[in-house]
């Protein structure tokens, strides 16, 4: 039998939230050291703990904190303000998910997840997210610097005295 | 100062575009005194608007309005081009290469291939040569006219140190219409990289600051920004009179034209002559050889990346400056005909590798890929497609735009050709990168086509395309095909030099009927 060790990610979605529904809707999340708060106005506190979790699971970085993927739930929450549709989408896709092992999904094992995603590759609900997350998560430049992308560079003057030449490993011939 | 025209002055060209066909004739016309309105469809932006952001800058120059793309063709976004004054030229990366001498004879040189609608064109190399020079010279390109060529970056290096190892010898950071050196009243390039999403300070020529201003300077033209052109009219003895335009608010306007040049790109010009058909002209204006539409061309291409063993960051610096020439020779030994250019190209940002690298990929396996981010390297293939006669552009049945004009459908299938090429091209660009010691290498497919040509082709015969070899149509003396819709073949190379050398000599033709009042 395999041992697992809690990793973060499991840590993330098993630990104490604090998690405030609100009359109007949206929720407010507390991280477990009050680190980071997540407000969605559109978004229910389910919905969004879910697909906090899922953007993390799309694209888990050890070295990324969770308030960039907080960052990807709120911009979604953003858009879903003024879109039923996408609304809908986001609310069904998480009772999808719920419903593949009869618990909720953000309860389950990191791979017992992976699964449950696996199967609903195909779907517009998971495709939204997958783009949202990668529109929302690689776009910040916070997160850049994680990634030694350097982002924008006219306003130092470009890289003509910045390092565009600096490569030192090549070989001589 | 910019002149301005009337909506009823007959006596001005028309010109339908600002890029680098449009833009560039705009400005050789009025040169020669020629007066000349240019109806754009975008809006006028300035350097101030160009910012180091993809996206933000994808949102701000691309053309979205709905096309619907089949075949082998994104369906939602086709085509990346741009909705703005200077057209394409803003966001082009800037390589400008020649076509070879054996390109403008395909049908002679390559046979007779099944599927393939191929055409000789209806000029050299020898004639265009000298056009060739002096589009050169007007966009400084480096290597040509004793212009330096650019300092190569990191991706270029690793490029070139790769081709040296795998036996290639024709390698140099490219002819590049980006100053290497302070020129035209613009700055050397600043090594800024995000040149296709702009060049903030102006090294790269665009025609939004090079031509289009030089032709007000003239008093003899005036650009109408967010102005998109319907419909051509034209009178009973089968000549052009004028265009329907759109403006900002969508008011229909007819502008009066004693020419009219179309330089839309190889989508937008067939769609507003098919959208202008009439009794005299039912399948289309200048469509009897039925050739409109046809014929579309998108260049091979693809691109390579790959994780090297060292760190490159590959974003920096001039994105398309670094070219390995040896695969663009004909040589059907390889298993197709024609050629392609191997030639740098970066990622589109953190978020452009991560959506693009493995399409559709997920999960902690991808994302150790995209943890490599600083040690990515990566090329661009690009070479000579196959033209067919189903692959093309046709317009919606019913679906139609906020103006009214039924919407575009694109269609392109790859040839077996393109796609033994592309296959090619994918071996030899891993090859580069594995005699370095890549750990891992990725090929993608094409992204939405920025080179779009052929749907308006050259041809000497009437019957077998839509104009001649100045792009005059057959059907219609006063109305010409001034972008990369008129190439009767492709090439290999990036296409808008001979774009804009068949603009400047087209210009000269038409001024030339002009003053011998043959129009």
């Amino acid at each position: 039998m395999k041992t697992t060790t809690p990793n973060r990610r499991d840590f993330l979605c098993t630990t104490g939230f604090v998690v405030v529904g609100l009359a109007s809707g949206g929720s407010i999340i507390l991280a477990p050291d009050h680190t980071w708060a997540m407000s969605t106005a559109a978004i229910d506190a389910h919905t969004a703990q879910t697909l906090l979790v899922m953007a993390r699971q799309l694209f888990p970085h050890d070295r990324l904190g969770d308030q960039y993927y907080v960052a990807v739930v709120e911009a979604i929450d953003k858009q879903a303000t003024a879109d039923a549709a996408l609304r809908k989408l986001l609310a069904d896709g998480v009772a999808r998910l719920d419903g593949a092992r009869g618990i909720p999904w953000i309860e389950l094992s990191n791979g017992a997840r992976n699964a449950v995603l696996k199967t609903v590759e195909a779907s517009e609900f998971f495709s939204t997210m997958r783009m949202a997350t990668i529109n929302n998560l690689y776009t910040n430049p916070l997160v850049y610097r994680f990634f030694g992308f350097e982002g924008s560079s006219v306003e130092h003057g470009g890289y003509i005295n910045r390092g565009f030449d600096d490569i030192g490993w090549l070989p001589n011939s | 100062m910019a002149k301005t025209f009337e909506l009823r002055d007959d006596s001005v060209v028309v010109v339908v575009g600002s890029g680098a066909g449009g833009g560039t004739l705009c400005n050789e016309l009025a040169q020669r005194a020629i007066n000349v309105v240019c109806l754009e469809a975008g809006p006028r932006l300035s350097l101030a608007d160009i910012v180091n952001d993809n996206g933000t800058m994808f949102s701000r120059l691309s053309w979205l309005d709905k096309r619907i793309g089949t075949g082998d063709l994104n369906p939602e976004l086709p085509l990346w081009i741009c909705k703005c004054v200077g057209g394409t030229t803003v966001h082009w990366a800037g390589a400008s290469l020649r076509f070879q001498e054996h390109e403008f004879r395909v049908r002679t040189v390559y046979g007779d291939i099944a599927g393939a609608n191929l055409l000789d064109w209806p000029i050299t190399l020898q004639e265009l040569d000298p056009f060739y020079a002096r589009a050169e010279d007007k966009m400084g390109v480096t290597g040509t006219h004793d212009i330096p060529r650019l300092p190569g970056n990191n991706n270029f290096k690793v490029m070139a140190a790769g081709a040296k190892r795998v036996g290639y010898t024709e390698v140099h950071t490219g002819n590049m219409a980006i100053n290497s050196r302070p020129r035209d009243d613009r700055p050397a390039c600043h090594q800024i990289g995000f040149c296709m999403s702009g060049c903030a300070i102006g090294a790269k020529w665009s025609t939004l600051y090079t031509e289009i201003p030089k032709a007000e300077s003239t008093g003899h033209f005036e650009i109408r920004p967010d102005s998109m052109v319907v419909k051509i009219n034209h009178d009973d003895s089968r000549k052009v009179t004028g265009v329907v335009y759109a403006d900002k608010t969508g008011t229909l306007h007819e502008q009066k034209a004693r020419v009219v040049c179309i330089a839309g790109n190889a989508v937008e010009t067939p769609r507003l002559l098919l959208n202008s058909e009439s009794a005299k002209f039912p399948k289309g204006l200048a469509n009897s050889s039925g050739q409109v539409g046809r014929n579309y061309m998108r260049h091979m291409t693809g691109t390579v990346y790959a994780i090297m063993p060292g760190r490159v960051n590959f974003d920096r610096g001039t994105q398309m400056a670094g070219i390995i020439k040896d695969e663009s020779r004909y040589d059907p030994s390889r298993g197709f005909a024609g050629g392609y250019e191997m030639e740098t190209l970066p990622g589109f940002g953190l978020a452009g590798v991560a959506s693009n690298t493995i399409q559709g990929a997920w999960g902690a396996e991808y994302t150790k890929i995209i943890e490599m981010y600083d040690h990515f390297a990566g090329m661009w293939l690009v070479g000579e497609d196959m033209p067919q006669a189903d692959n093309g552009v046709t317009l919606h049945p019913t679906e139609k735009d906020m103006h009214g004009m039924p919407v575009p459908v694109v269609h392109f299938k790859d040839h077996a050709n393109d796609i033994a090429m592309r296959n090619h091209a994918y071996k030899a660009g891993t090859a580069v990168y594995r005699s370095l010691g890549a750990t891992q290498v990725f090929e993608l497919p094409p992204f939405p086509s920025t080179h779009n040509l052929g749907t308006c082709r050259q041809s000497v015969s009437a019957q077998d395309g839509v104009c001649n070899k100045y792009g005059q149509t057959h059907d219609v003396a006063n109305l010409f095909i001034s972008d990369g819709s008129q190439f009767t073949t492709g090439g290999a190379e990036n296409p808008t030099l001979t774009i804009v050398a068949l603009a400047i000599r087209q210009a000269g033709y038409l001024a030339d009927q002009l003053s011998k009042k043959e129009m």
